[in-house]
């Protein structure tokens, strides 16, 4: 009968709501208590090194290009030995939505998630990260790999100056 | 000293007593309502000032007192000032008639617990929790809010739709105590509390006394996902404190007044009338916040529905029931 379903209805969820009463809190207080932090969890961005210790960005702006806030930006140039790196490098952590798309793009694994996620300031330009703030001296989560093991340093001296190498081709010579 | 200068002095204490126990308990129901309603929710509800969050009334009134008093462009000034003290001013003088325990001797002198013992207490209740909605009407009405006029509105529907199923639940009450004076009432209920005399009273009254505190599932008057808050939605600072505290202590007026015409007041074995009268209080209290932990809103035409078409004609009943049942005892 429908009048006996109403006020069954209406007296049982008094039950419910005293029965919670007495079961335990869940909620995790957070400055004394800190929850336990996935391994995969999408933190702060970092810049990993490689075992050798050289920087793996190679700034080839894919992170950058991903990065669907555009909170990464930075200026690639070559060292001496070929080797690209960026000049500068810069995430503005007020803008990054911690998707961790720019951590799928790098080819080199060099931009990576962490757990750190206390980047609360009250300067909102102190939320702007620069290359040797976000630069740190271990592999992150992928120890051991090398990108340049795989793919080996750019040349070093101009092009066609290398042994065993043909001069450029003037296309313009080419022509008819 | 003077008789008349040790009553005024006497009645002057009592006051002053009630005055602080009030306000007190007024702001620590609030706590209690927030830790209560976060342990039904699993949560721990305030515990960041003081220990466990028990000086959280304090920091609300230090915030209230440093808000901005705004005051809308186009609002009636006065009225708009006044409204939240009528509200909490209300809330407050009802109080003046609720015996909160048996009388007292004190100095050879017979101390009854209770301000004022009018002979028609019922109806000085009864008057004033239909007055304390006139603090809510002009408040809404000037704001001049569509929301806040929306909320006054809805307040004074819903006065119309329980008072009179909560003043028809009162009639036999007076009739089985043969009396309008609140300690009179209790009196009647040294043996059986009304509540088992008459549970269909005491159930339409509960339900009444919901819908007169304004509270969930009768908080119409502020639905918050509808009419952002009601009629104090342009108050800010203690204004809007003293409508809040008000609600408050009218919550306590409320659960006073179940307990003194239903719940046999300060009566109760083994311990002092007036503890026995906080602890019932208390549960009234504990009772509506777990309401509040518990039911949705009705919809504003449910609550017309449900106070003229059920609530009215059962209290009518029930004084017809309790009329013949009364005379068929007297034989």
């Amino acid at each position: 009968m429908s009048i006996w379903r109403d006020i069954k209805g209406t007296i049982e969820p008094f039950w419910v709501t005293l029965r919670n009463m007495f079961r335990p809190v869940v909620t995790i207080e957070y400055p004394e208590v800190r929850a336990e932090i996935s391994p995969r969890y999408r933190g702060r961005l970092i810049l990993t090194r490689d075992p050798d210790g050289q920087e793996r960005c190679v700034a080839c702006y894919l992170c950058s290009a991903a990065c669907p806030v555009d909170c990464i930006s930075m200026q690639a140039t070559e060292g001496e030995n070929g080797r690209r790196y960026a000049a500068w490098f810069r995430i503005n952590f007020s803008r990054c939505i911690f998707c961790g798309l720019c951590t799928e793009a790098c080819p080199t694994l060099a931009i990576q998630v962490t757990g750190d996620f206390e980047l609360a300031n009250r300067n909102p330009l102190e939320t702007v990260w620069e290359k040797e703030e976000l630069l740190v001296d271990h592999c992150g989560q992928e120890p051991g790999y090398n990108f340049y093991h795989h793919a080996g340093i750019g040349v070093a001296a101009a092009r066609g100056c290398n042994p065993g190498e043909d001069k450029p081709v003037n296309v313009k010579d080419l022509l008819p | 000293m003077p008789e008349w200068l040790l009553i005024s002095l006497l009645i002057l204490a009592k006051l002053g007593l009630i005055f602080f126990v009030l306000l007190t308990l007024a702001a620590y129901l609030v706590l209690a309502e927030r830790k209560i309603l976060g342990r039904m929710q699993l949560r721990p509800g305030p515990n960041r000032v003081g220990p466990f969050g028990t000086m959280q009334p304090l920091a609300d009134v230090i915030k209230l007192l440093t808000k901005e008093d705004f005051i809308p462009d186009q609002a009636d000034k006065w009225l708009f000032m006044l409204a939240p003290g009528l509200a909490a001013v209300t809330a407050l003088l009802t109080f003046a008639v609720v015996p909160f325990g048996p009388p007292l001797t004190l100095f050879g002198h017979e101390v009854p617990l209770v301000v004022c013992d009018l002979n028609i207490g019922v109806l000085f209740f009864l008057g004033l929790s239909s007055l304390a909605v006139y603090g809510m009407t002009l408040g809404g009405w000037a704001s001049n809010s569509k929301y806040a006029l929306l909320g006054a509105i809805r307040g004074l529907s819903q006065l119309i739709s329980y008072e009179l199923s909560m003043g028809l639940a009162l009639v036999p009450v007076v009739m089985l105590a043969r009396s309008f004076s609140l300690t009179d009432i209790v009196m009647a209920q040294a043996d059986v509390p009304f509540a088992l005399v008459n549970p269909l009273a005491f159930l339409i009254f509960l339900i009444s006394i919901v819908a007169e505190s304004k509270r969930i599932p009768f908080d119409l008057p502020e639905a918050e996902n509808e009419l952002v808050a009601g009629f104090h939605t342009e108050y800010s600072g203690m204004r809007f404190g003293l409508f809040f505290v008000g609600e408050y202590i009218n919550l306590i007026i409320l659960g006073s007044m179940l307990t003194i015409f239903f719940l046999g007041g300060w009566m109760g074995p083994f311990l002092p009338g007036v503890v026995w009268f906080s602890i019932k209080v208390l549960l009234v209290c504990f009772f509506f916040i777990w309401v509040r932990g518990t039911l949705p809103r009705l919809r504003y035409d449910q609550l017309m529905h449900f106070g003229w078409k059920i609530l009215l004609p059962l209290s009518l009943l029930n004084v017809i029931l309790t009329g013949a049942f009364l005379l068929w005892r007297q034989g």
